[in-house]
């Protein structure tokens, strides 16, 4: 026997003669250690009056306060993030489509082909334009929300809340935090699974945060809320409908993903429920003007980057679509008479569905390529909530169009970077499908039940 | 979570490194290796982000869906590889992150260790701090959130600490970047050598202390020089089965040789040290 | 008087005596510091009532009735 082998032998034998109870021994030496220490050198100078910690922990974990301080918390953040960030938006957007006005002066002046200029302009540019006017304000306010949110220590407080709802839905407490980011970006709910250390549990994670409205989705919520819920009311009233519709949604996703986590972990991915501790962190005085900072540089980088990267090709390609004619339509319209049956069925129509369908990349195309497609290629004028809502009366949108579109952008499949991300971090062709299938499906069935409750109804 | 480091989209001037190898420009060249742990909750991302800033590189653990950032910082004209560990409670249990911890601690060998406590729960935090002194003695333990612990009339007494662990205790208050100075300063110490702690041990029953120090002296006659013999003991009892492969392999042997090495390169660093 | 940790009302202190559970869980209290001989004191409980958070050696560990259940203590 090689000395290792006796090394190894001896181990094992000590092991029965030093008895039961390795582990605590163990633990407890070190803990008896650690307390000894600790009580030599630590000193409590004075006791604060009141205990602020221990009384935020009981308001927020109450009987009574406990759920309503979170929904309304919920409520608050929506609201700062959707109000805040209209005005911005709006000059975003006057001030990137006057560059793209001038931009197309240049163009005509120069004596480019009206090819190069439709393309360049009218399409590339155009949807780098629309998404960062569309996405960049709001993400620079709930990400920093978020991380304040998170460096305070509310999380935790949020999942130890919550915890009775997972577990009857068969998932771990931690995956509230996980929706909680899938609430700004899918793609980082499915890396923040990571946390969640059960692979069966993670799994359910990964596959229901689609559920959970991305920040790309809140401009198509809220700009269809304003246009057909809030209709003529003023701009504080409707920025309260718009919140209420994002709330509303949300809601549903939501629950929505506590039945499919629940239904998965009877059939697909069934099995034990893990165990669950928690570690409720003391609150910290969160470095607000750091964080703000950082979150902004971070978030404009990345919404930036993803303008270039996904809207720009995106843009092209509803121009191309919409410019280039086989036969006597364009591509865009054949694609759309193609779809109209099933979308339909959907209480969608065609143009809606290529819509999402060109939007796989990034769920914020979806609103402008609707917009192109009804404008039937040519230019897409100055528009805001008043005309668009026009333009889509004008082609048979209803209040039930506009709740399926929302209810098929909340449920439809993630976006490719999330896909790609489940990709990553699964390493499984299997589940990325499902979390692709899985979505799909319940949203094609959704909006069918929906639509024809609807007109049955009305 | 800093997820977004990591989204594929927001590549920027980063490098996705699959493979736990870093390729990032300038994190190659560096003098010294430094480890960054600590328990979850302590601020340890802030002091990582503080001596880093820009000069970072996120990726994954080989073969681990598990996080990991490095980066670079000088002091005193010596570059250090700053390896931020995830934030565990122990060193004992069988957790991925736990593993890359541990695994990094003592086969990694960096040439310094930092382990970040919340001053205000320390007690807790000192678990980690003395299994760590287990394994190595080049420890640094960075107190932070010291401005929370003055917040709760909590003071710590950093020199007692330092009697009782036998280690350098740097107060700081990382996120408003108190006593970072101080803290590079003592890992340079530790890494030129010119400071060299001597961790008090940890004291077990007589019937567990017995079973330790026989495993122990059978792990250093086997592998004179084995710095962390009465750590591998206490895991060879406690049936760790890395601990165990790695006894089989011989790769206990690279722990003796590259230490070896690294004494030589204490004489010379000394000597460095003291120019 | 000996009893389970669940039973504990709240502000109440306790000793812990030893973790009836086995596996990863009692690992991870053991390194949480849930050590025999150790005092707990039960805080809140979340507003379902279920799970219930204990201040353990200066921290707040949330724990399931199930699970601290099978903790006994000594009050």
């Amino acid at each position: 026997m090689s000395r290792s082998d006796e090394i190894l032998r001896r181990a094992g034998e000590l092991r029965e003669q030093v008895g039961p109870g390795l582990h605590e021994r163990i633990s407890g030496a070190l803990y008896q250690q650690s307390a000894a220490v600790s009580h030599a050198s630590v000193r409590i100078t004075g006791k604060a009056r009141v205990d602020w910690d221990l009384i935020a922990d009981k308001l927020l974990t109450s009987r009574w306060l406990g759920y309503p301080i979170m929904v309304f918390g919920l409520v608050a953040v929506l609201w700062v993030t959707i109000a805040g960030a209209n005005v911005p938006s709006g000059w975003l957007f006057d001030g990137l489509f006057w560059v793209h006005d001038k931009l197309e002066a240049g163009f005509k002046a120069a004596g480019a082909p009206w090819w190069l200029t439709g393309f360049l302009i009218n399409g590339v540019y155009r949807g780098l334009a629309w998404v960062v006017a569309v996405m960049l304000p709001p993400m620079a306010i709930f990400f920093p929300i978020f991380t304040l949110l998170e460096d305070v220590g509310y999380l935790p407080r949020v999942a130890f809340n919550l915890d009775r709802v997972f577990r009857w839905a068969g998932a771990h407490g931690k995956q509230s935090l996980t929706m909680a980011m899938g609430f700004g970006c899918n793609a980082a709910g499915v890396i923040a699974c990571r946390i969640i250390e059960s692979p069966r549990e993670r799994l359910l994670a990964i596959l229901t945060n689609n559920f959970m409205l991305c920040n790309g989705r809140w401009p198509t919520i809220i700009m269809l809320a304003t246009i057909f819920v809030a209709g003529s009311f003023s701009p504080v009233w409707s920025s309260l409908a718009a919140t209420g519709a994002v709330v509303g949604v949300t809601l549903i996703g939501v629950v929505l993903t506590f039945v499919v986590c629940r239904v998965l972990s009877r059939t697909a991915l069934k099995g034990e429920a893990s165990h669950f501790y928690l570690e409720l962190p003391p609150f910290r005085r969160p470095d607000v003007l750091r964080v703000v900072y950082r979150s902004l540089i971070d978030r404009t980088i990345f919404v930036l980057g993803r303008a270039c990267v996904v809207a720009a090709p995106a843009g092209g390609l509803i121009w191309l679509l919409g410019n280039i004619h086989v036969g006597d339509a364009s591509l865009m319209a054949h694609l759309a008479d193609a779809l109209r049956p099933v979308g339909w069925m959907m209480g969608l129509d065609g143009i809606i569905l290529v819509g999402f369908l060109i939007a796989i990349p990034a769920n914020e195309i979806v609103v402008p390529t609707i917009i192109m497609g009804y404008l039937a290629g040519s230019q897409m004028t100055e528009l805001d909530v008043s005309n668009t809502g026009e333009l889509f009366h004008a082609h048979g949108w209803t209040l039930m169009t506009a709740v399926c579109v929302m209810l098929f952008s909340l449920l439809h499949y993630p976006c490719s970077t999330t896909t790609w991300t489940i990709y990553r971090e699964t390493g499984s062709v299997k589940w990325t499908l499902w979390a692709n299938l899985m979505p799909l499906g319940i949203a094609i069935v959704v909006c069918i039940a929906v639509a024809n409750i609807w007109r049955m109804v009305g | 979570m800093g997820a977004c480091d990591k989204c594929i989209v927001n590549r920027g001037a980063r490098d996705q490194s699959a493979g736990g190898v870093e390729i990032g420009p300038g994190l190659t060249n560096t003098d010294f290796t430094v480890a960054l742990a600590g328990n979850p909750n302590t601020g340890k991302s802030t002091v990582f982000n503080n001596l880093t800033g820009l000069r970072q590189h996120t990726g994954n653990w080989p073969g681990k869906t598990v996080a990991r950032a490095e980066g670079v910082f000088t002091h005193r004209d010596r570059r250090f590889k700053l390896v931020d560990l995830p934030g565990t409670y122990s060193l004992l249990a069988e957790s991925a992150d736990e593993q890359v911890a541990r695994d990094f601690i003592l086969f990694g060998r960096p040439d310094c260790t930092v382990v970040v406590c919340d001053a205000t729960v320390l007690e807790r935090n000192l678990n980690l701090v003395l299994q760590v002194l287990q394994i190595t003695s080049r420890v640094v333990v960075c107190a932070n959130l010291i401005d929370e612990a003055n917040r709760k009339r909590i003071a710590l007494e950093a020199r007692v600490l330092e009697h009782e662990l036998g280690v350098p205790v740097v107060p700081t208050a990382a996120r408003r970047g108190q006593g970072l100075d101080h803290l590079t300063e003592h890992i340079y110490e530790i890494c030129v050598g010119k400071l060299v702690p001597q961790p008090v041990p940890v004291e077990f029953d007589a019937e567990l202390e017995r079973a330790i120090s026989e495993l122990a002296t059978e792990l250093e006659r086997e592998y004179p020089g084995l710095a962390c013999a009465r750590w591998l003991a206490i895991r060879l009892l406690d049936g760790d089965e890395r601990v165990e492969e790695a006894v089989r392999s011989g790769e206990l042997a690279q722990l003796v040789i590259g230490q070896g090495r690294e004494d030589r390169g204490y004489e010379a660093r000394l000597t460095e040290g003291k120019s | 008087m000996a009893t389970t940790m669940n039973k504990l009302q709240a502000g109440q202190r306790a000793t812990v005596h030893g973790l009836g559970m086995q596996g990863g869980l009692r690992y991870r209290l053991l390194d949480l510091g849930l050590t025999p001989g150790t005092v707990v004191e039960r805080m809140m409980s979340s507003p379902s009532g279920d799970p219930t958070c204990y201040r353990v050696r200066g921290a707040m560990i949330a724990l399931r009735s199930d699970d601290a259940a099978l903790v006994e203590v000594e009050v």
